[in-house]
């Protein structure tokens, strides 16, 4: 495949660095099973193991490469895409701060005050922090808009009620990054936006009750505010700005953003097993149909390269985002990216079902599922990325109206 | 061998690309490409041969029909990426000319050695030509053909040879002494007959060429072997006309939806409008940049090439035929008349899907070099 871009010789020194620091400093075995991602940590043993990943990486200046050094950051320019690069290379585990390091810190650092930045950051890039996002409620879901939780003005204090859902690592998060409301008057206007220190408020204020997902596990959590104290130094930009706040975030969610995300490997875990083609062949080698060879047949051959070339199209458009000559559009390729990897994704588990015949009704546990069962979890667990971050069909609102000019849903 | 991450789209192609879209937008806008080829809507049309010698002409003399012929032949030699840009602003503008032919000659001549040097100097020189490689029956595998060679004579007929009558020389496979080999021929050689199909493309002309005892000079012993090393880069040409194609059919159908009005709105404020055109959007990106990843890898990473150009085409042939029907459907019922200029595309599109060989059968051809032959 394609050679990285072209370093700059900053990024080729941080790369020669990255790469001996990760060959000195391998991460020892996990004792327990890791989760398939950060948003599936079920116990503390899984996240302990890899808080204590994320900091040694934090401290070896791998994490929040780009982000100034009076914040916490390391003062670098573009150089978390190298860190990323040689993490991802190394197979390292992945970071357990998702939220804080995708979504939490470029909304804080683009929308938070100084004193802010200096408080929440460095503890955000080193992972002692956990973070999670209140956004989704039981009335707001795409139409995110509508959030009814409410922050009451009392001096120079707000108190905050009501109930925010699907809150993924809210049950080990010390902060939320809050959308809420101010004003009733104004459904967007009346926006605002905070970040909450939840775990100090638990029981005071705050409830976190976990939520079962349809594959059996936990990992995500409902959060209720009943007379949550905040202080205003809290809220993140101007009042009745927090529309604009949330976009930060989403944009930076979805992969859009100008920060990058500090992301390490994933691999190195029983739940290393993804939704790509590359690990459905191994599947085909070893699933019949009718006593033949399931290779042989030629509806399954002709879908499977339809997913190849699905899975290689998001590659190249990666790829391609990056040579203005062949765009034409700045944010066309970037805003497709969310949308097809959580489709594609999706419809390669849903292939391999289909491949692995019988043998795709054996779910985890079963000592005779092809891959352990994790092709019907990973098939299960696909509709929280197309439902999840706005649903497939907001994305394809949004590509509709802010890169095709399409009339407006809202 | 690594592919440049920029895929060695540099800015002299960018200036290439930039000019041709300028080029072809000037001088044939879309109206006046309908003027031209879509003159005479009758079911049984005459077989006339419609487009525009003054402005290929002028392509000639931008180098563009030279582009793809080596520098040590006297040509431009650019790489395919660079003539990828080209050809996706062609699909773009849908100019019919032999650009398609001609630089698919050129690549099956180069990869021909000494025997393809004469007649690649000739298309350095600004000669047209097409290739006259395919069988009665339309396979795209090229190891079929129905013209035979016996004492450097053709005989037999050629079928489905693209832009027949406009261009000036023939590249014709023909079962010689040595098996299937090479022979290249003056259009217009004495025993050269040129029988126009009716087809529904009003963009291209096709035909079938026979020939009468027709003296052939041959230009490679194993045709199979030039034939094959060029495959990739006519695919993954082909399939850079139809992503340009396809984004002409996106942004003309994106321009009607936002400006007819029913139930009081614009069509694209409705999702089921708006939706499909999004996919649509994906659909031609996919095949965009696996496009320029082909063409990327027969420049600078020849051993991926072929699965590379499968994908490329593979991809490109849905995203036409989808474009093409949305296009048609989001206008309506004016997208159903001949005077709605979408119909051009849809039947360029059309033309260009099942051209050496649609999105199933390259699929099937990567599954055996992916997965493994069946045997």
């Amino acid at each position: 495949m394609a050679e990285p871009q072209k370093d700059s010789p900053e990024q080729a020194e941080f790369r020669q660095y990255c790469r001996q620091w990760l060959a000195d400093n391998r991460p020892p075995d996990p004792v327990v099973r890791l989760p398939l991602s950060a948003l599936e940590i079920m116990t503390e043993g899984q996240l302990c193991y890899l808080q204590a990943w994320q900091k040694a990486a934090y401290d070896a200046g791998l994490v929040g490469c780009d982000y100034p050094r009076e914040v916490g950051g390391g003062g670098r320019r573009d150089c978390q895409r190298v860190a990323n690069e040689e993490m991802l290379a190394a197979r390292t585990p992945f970071f357990p701060n998702v939220i804080g390091l995708g979504m939490a810190a470029p909304t804080v650092f683009y929308h938070g005050s100084d004193e802010l930045k200096r408080q929440l950051l460095p503890r955000l890039f080193s992972g002692e922090d956990i973070w999670c996002q209140g956004f989704s409620e039981p009335g707001a879901g795409s139409d995110l808009a509508s959030v009814q939780t409410f922050a009451r003005r009392e001096g120079d204090k707000w108190v905050i009620n009501g109930h925010k859902v699907w809150t993924s690592l809210a049950h080990f998060a010390e902060w939320m990054i809050l959308l809420l409301r101010t004003d009733k008057s104004h459904k967007y206007d009346g926006l605002s936006y905070f970040v909450v220190p939840i775990r100090a408020a638990l029981g005071k204020g705050v409830t976190v009750r976990p939520l079962i997902k349809i594959t059996g596990e936990t990992g995500f959590n409902e959060v209720i505010f009943d007379n949550l104290e905040v202080e205003d130094r809290y809220r993140l930009d101007e009042l009745g700005k927090g529309w604009q706040v949330a976009m930060t975030t989403l944009l930076h969610e979805r992969g859009a953003g100008e920060l990058q995300t500090p992301r390490a490997g994933g691999l190195k875990s029983e739940g290393s097993h993804t939704t790509n083609t590359g690990n459905l062949f191994e599947l085909l080698r070893t699933s019949k149909r009718d006593g033949q060879p399931a290779a042989a047949d030629p509806l399954l051959r002709d879908r499977i390269m339809q997913q190849l070339i699905r899975e290689h199209g998001l590659a190249q458009n990666q790829r391609r985002a990056r040579v203005p000559a062949l765009l034409d559009h700045p944010m066309r390729l970037l805003l497709q990216n969310k949308l097809l990897a959580s489709e594609i994704s999706q419809d390669t588990a849903a292939l391999a079902l289909e491949v692995a015949g019988a043998r795709a009704s054996l779910y985890l546990g079963d000592d005779n599922a092809p891959a352990r069962g994790q092709w019907p979890l990973a098939y299960m667990n696909s509709y929280g990325m197309t439902i999840a971050a706005g649903t497939s069909e907001i994305q394809r609102n949004i590509l509709g109206e802010r890169v095709l000019g399409l009339a407006k849903s809202k | 061998m690594a592919q440049p991450d920029n895929y060695g789209f540099g800015e002299e192609a960018a200036l290439l690309k930039e000019s041709a879209r300028k080029f072809f937008s000037e001088k044939l806008p879309t109206a006046e490409l309908h003027r031209l080829v879509a003159s005479d809507h009758r079911p049984e049309r005459d077989n006339v041969c419609h487009w525009s010698p003054g402005l290929w002409r002028e392509m000639v003399e931008l180098g563009w029909s030279m582009l793809a012929v080596p520098e040590s032949a006297g040509g431009v030699g650019m790489p395919v990426v660079a003539v990828a840009g080209l050809m996706e602003e062609l699909g773009r503008a849908a100019i019919p000319c032999p650009l398609a032919g001609t630089v698919n000659t050129s690549y099956v001549l180069a990869a021909c050695g000494a025997g393809g040097e004469p007649a690649l100097a000739e298309l350095a020189q600004g000669r047209s030509a097409s290739l006259a490689i395919t069988g009665a029956d339309g396979s795209w595998s090229c190891a079929e053909t129905g013209v035979q060679c016996k004492d450097g004579k053709l005989q037999g007929t050629a079928w489905f040879v693209q832009d027949a009558r406009k261009c000036e020389r023939f590249l014709v496979s023909a079962n010689g002494p040595a098996g299937l080999s090479l022979y290249w021929v003056a259009s217009d050689a004495p025993g050269i007959s040129i029988a126009p199909d009716t087809i529904v493309d009003l963009t291209r002309d096709q035909a079938r060429v026979t020939f009468e005892q027709v003296a052939a000079t041959e230009v490679a012993a194993n045709g199979q072997a030039a034939l094959n090393a060029a495959m990739p880069a006519i695919w993954t040409l082909l399939a850079a006309d139809m992503v340009g194609a396809a984004e002409w059919q996106l942004q003309t159908t994106v321009e009607y939806v936002g400006t007819r009005q029913q139930f009081d709105r614009p069509l694209g404020f409705f999702q089921a409008v708006k939706h499909p055109l999004v996919d649509v959007m994906v659909q031609i990106d996919q095949a965009k940049s696996l496009v320029y990843n082909a063409a990327c890898a027969i420049d600078c990473e020849p051993e991926r090439a072929l699965q590379y150009a499968h994908m490329a085409k593979a991809s490109a042939s849905e995203a036409a035929a989808f474009a093409s029907g949305r296009s048609v459907q989001c206008h309506g019922g004016i997208g159903f008349t001949w005077e709605c200029f979408v119909h051009l595309y849809f039947k360029r599109q059309k033309h260009s899907q099942l051209l050496f060989g649609d999105a199933a059968w390259h699929r099937a051809r990567l599954a055996d070099i992916v997965i493994g032959a069946v045997a």
